[in-house]
């Protein structure tokens, strides 16, 4: 009873906001859109009794390729009013995309029947003394493991292509050595020197021995210990 | 046995309470505060002097980076819930998958150390 | 009365709504106070007194902030997304209050006992990120949007950690639920066997909250309070109390993780369980003010750095090498559920 009236309403919902992401103007609100339709996917799990899923997928699409997406809308700054003009000059293409698309899914569905395991499978849901994170655990790392293992690979190759793609080396950027910072020891910088009275900078010479003597008038360099960032 | 969905129904009551409280905050607040702006006061703050353009721009792209490497790391996670609650059934041999899967990603790992993605500058 | 209680729709809702409100309120108490304990700690650690005018030991000050927060001006900017922007806070405050449906004050207590607890707690630390980054983005605003970047950037680098360590806890109890994550540790509390997990743990409580010194997204001295500059009034002060209630929140998760919950040191009963989880909890906020009362503040490159290059090989190392000794002693944990 509960469960039926929960599915009416978060399918609705699920569907209503499908369709706000494609059409609202803002894109961040249609990202916005697709996460309240996550949730309500999650929901939907849930009903079905798949509380692992329903949480993975909170946990996974919402709290990892939501932010991401919101990241790209909100910081891309995309300029909405060229790519609408765009929409025109394109729409016969997407047109023809579209409607091979749809002739390909009226194919599929018209050859669609039930596998003759199905049944059976619909009748034996989660096992009762086993949780399903415990269910799907026994058989996925064994039973599945070339899968699993495949998952494995196609998340590195993601990894290598994000770095590829994005990553871009600074020449510029000053970065903390942190191994040379802790090897650094007291003789290296310090100098205990004896300063007669009324001396100053120019009668000692110099204020610390430095390793190297630094060339005349490279002020940006003329301290290199102490330029060093800590 | 009850539906599993039942067990979440508590969940419900607090997200209305929750929005309740928040929403009653605010609103008491607008309505028992003296509301009084003008263009002065809610022009963006930005240190004493006129917000001279737009705050939404391009932004440097190491923001993406971390959120594609936390994508796989957060999958990966993922991956390792049910392993740990089963690994008494799947002994062994589930342990040793999962060291492949590991070492398969320790290597994306490495290359990611090896190329600097993981520092900021 | 009971009867219709427990056996009526409409009396099993309303007693559901009683059982949230009873846990709501104190909570909502000890949010209050927890600002006024840490203006009272900072205080005892840099020699001065405090709060000490409103009321006996400065005790109604919570509640003369909370006044004076209510009767400002609630101040939208002019650029800004008005849904967004209130909407923001709100999400921050409420999502600190969603996490306390599961915990489990004592034996069975939680509200919502469900099996996959601890995802839940995982997944609602995961959704903290929005409440910041719609504000950020929201206010369109410099530094609130910097702010927003900085945050998300930072809690989605913990989260990890967060999550790897929350997995070789159930490594050694064997289920998801947070009532068997507690009985599991009768014997031993886990802090002892994963101590450096433990440290993990609470170090990237401490990033995940945003709290100091871990501080950056707010950064008062250089980003001037960054993700939540624009805000004023009770919108404000929701960022506040969620902040606040999110570092209850992360303590009583350190103390079912790590500290046994509701169970007593040295298997004492004399205390009843939801004392001894409470006392735990402050002891949790206790490090937490303590921290901040002593270390300086990250810089951005070092945060970083920390959480991808220390605590995310040291987390998944220490995960295999626990599911190994685990399996070579042959002490995996057997969870029916």
């Amino acid at each position: 009873m509960i469960a039926t009236i929960g599915f009416y309403v978060f399918a609705v919902i699920l569907l209503a906001s499908a369709t706000m992401v494609v059409t609202a103007r803002n894109p961040v609100h249609s990202v916005l859109f697709l996460i309240l339709a996550f949730f309500n996917a999650a929901a939907l799990f849930l009903i079905a009794g798949a509380e692992f899923l329903a949480m993975i997928l909170i946990i996974v699409y919402v709290g990892a390729v939501a932010v991401l997406f919101l990241f790209v809308v909100m910081m891309l700054d995309v300029n909405f009013a060229e790519l609408r003009e765009g929409v025109q000059r394109y729409a016969p293409v997407g047109l023809v995309v579209g409607l091979i698309l749809l002739f390909e899914l009226g194919l599929v569905l018209t050859g669609w029947h039930f596998a003759p395991s199905a049944a059976e499978i619909r009748m034996s849901p989660t096992p009762t003394a086993l949780s399903n994170t415990a269910a799907l655990g026994n058989v996925l790392y064994t039973r599945y493991i070339f899968l699993f293992q495949l998952a494995g690979l196609i998340l590195l190759v993601a990894m290598i292509g994000a770095i590829v793609l994005t990553h871009r080396e600074r020449g510029t950027a000053r970065r903390q050595r942190i191994g040379r910072q802790n090897a650094r020891q007291p003789e290296e910088t310090l100098a205990m020197l004896n300063v007669a009275l009324g001396a100053g900078i120019d009668e000692i010479g110099i204020l610390r021995p430095l390793p190297d003597p630094a060339p005349v008038g490279a002020e940006s360099h003329a301290l290199p210990h102490a330029a060093e960032p800590h | 046995m009850q539906p599993v969905i039942v067990h979440y129904l508590p969940i419900l009551a607090f997200l209305v309470l929750a929005g309740v409280i928040g929403g009653a905050l605010v609103g008491g607040s607008l309505i028992a505060a003296r509301q009084k702006p003008y263009a002065e006061k809610l022009s963006a703050y930005e240190c004493g002097f006129e917000p001279f353009d737009d705050a939404r721009r391009r932004f440097d792209v190491r923001y993406y980076l971390v959120a594609i490497l936390f994508i796989i790391f957060d999958l990966e996670v993922a991956f390792l819930f049910p392993w740990a609650v089963s690994l008494w059934s799947i002994g062994l041999f589930g342990f040793l998958s999962m060291v492949g899967f590991l070492a398969v990603l320790t290597v994306g790992f490495i290359y990611e150390w090896r190329k600097g993605a993981l520092e900021w500058e | 009365m009971a009867d219709f209680f427990l056996h009526t729709i409409v009396g099993l809702i309303i007693l559901t709504f009683l059982k949230a409100l009873a846990l709501i309120v104190p909570l909502l108490i000890l949010v209050a106070y927890l600002t006024y304990a840490e203006r009272k700690v900072l205080a005892a650690v840099q020699l001065r007194k405090g709060p000490n005018v409103v009321g006996w030991f400065g005790l109604l000050q919570p509640f003369a902030d909370a006044l004076k927060m209510i009767f400002k001006e609630t101040i939208i900017p002019a650029g800004a997304n008005r849904v967004l922007f209130v909407l923001a806070p709100m999400i921050t405050f409420g999502l600190a209050i969603l996490a306390w449906a599961v915990i489990p004050v004592n034996d069975g207590w939680g509200i919502a006992d469900i099996n996959v607890g601890i995802l839940y707690l995982f997944a609602i630390s995961s959704l903290g990120v929005y409440g910041i980054i719609i504000a950020g983005w929201a206010s369109n605003s410099k530094y609130a949007f910097l702010g927003a970047l900085r945050s998300a950037a930072q809690m989605v680098s913990y989260e990890v950690s967060m999550g790897f360590v929350m997995v070789s806890v159930l490594l050694c109890v064997g289920s998801l639920n947070l009532n068997d994550i507690v009985l599991a540790q009768r014997n031993i509390w886990f802090f002892i066997p994963l101590f450096p997990m433990f440290i993990v743990f609470f170090v990237s409580t401490l990033a995940e909250t945003n709290r100091s010194p871990f501080d950056l997204p707010e950064g008062e001295s250089e980003i001037v309070a960054g993700f939540f500059v624009e805000y004023s009034a009770m919108a404000f002060a929701l960022f506040y109390l969620g902040e606040y209630a999110n570092m209850i929140l992360m303590s009583a998760l350190t103390t079912i993780l790590f500290l046994g919950g509701w169970l007593g040191p040295f298997g004492w009963t004399w205390l009843p369980g939801p004392i001894w989880f409470i006392l735990k909890i402050l002891f949790c906020l206790f490090v937490f003010l303590w921290v901040r009362a002593t270390f300086p503040r990250y810089r951005y490159d070092q945060l970083m750095r920390l959480g991808w290059k220390v605590f995310l090989p040291a987390s998944l190392g220490w995960l295999v090498l626990t599911a190994g000794v685990l399996l070579a002693t042959g002490w995996v944990p057997h969870v029916s559920s």
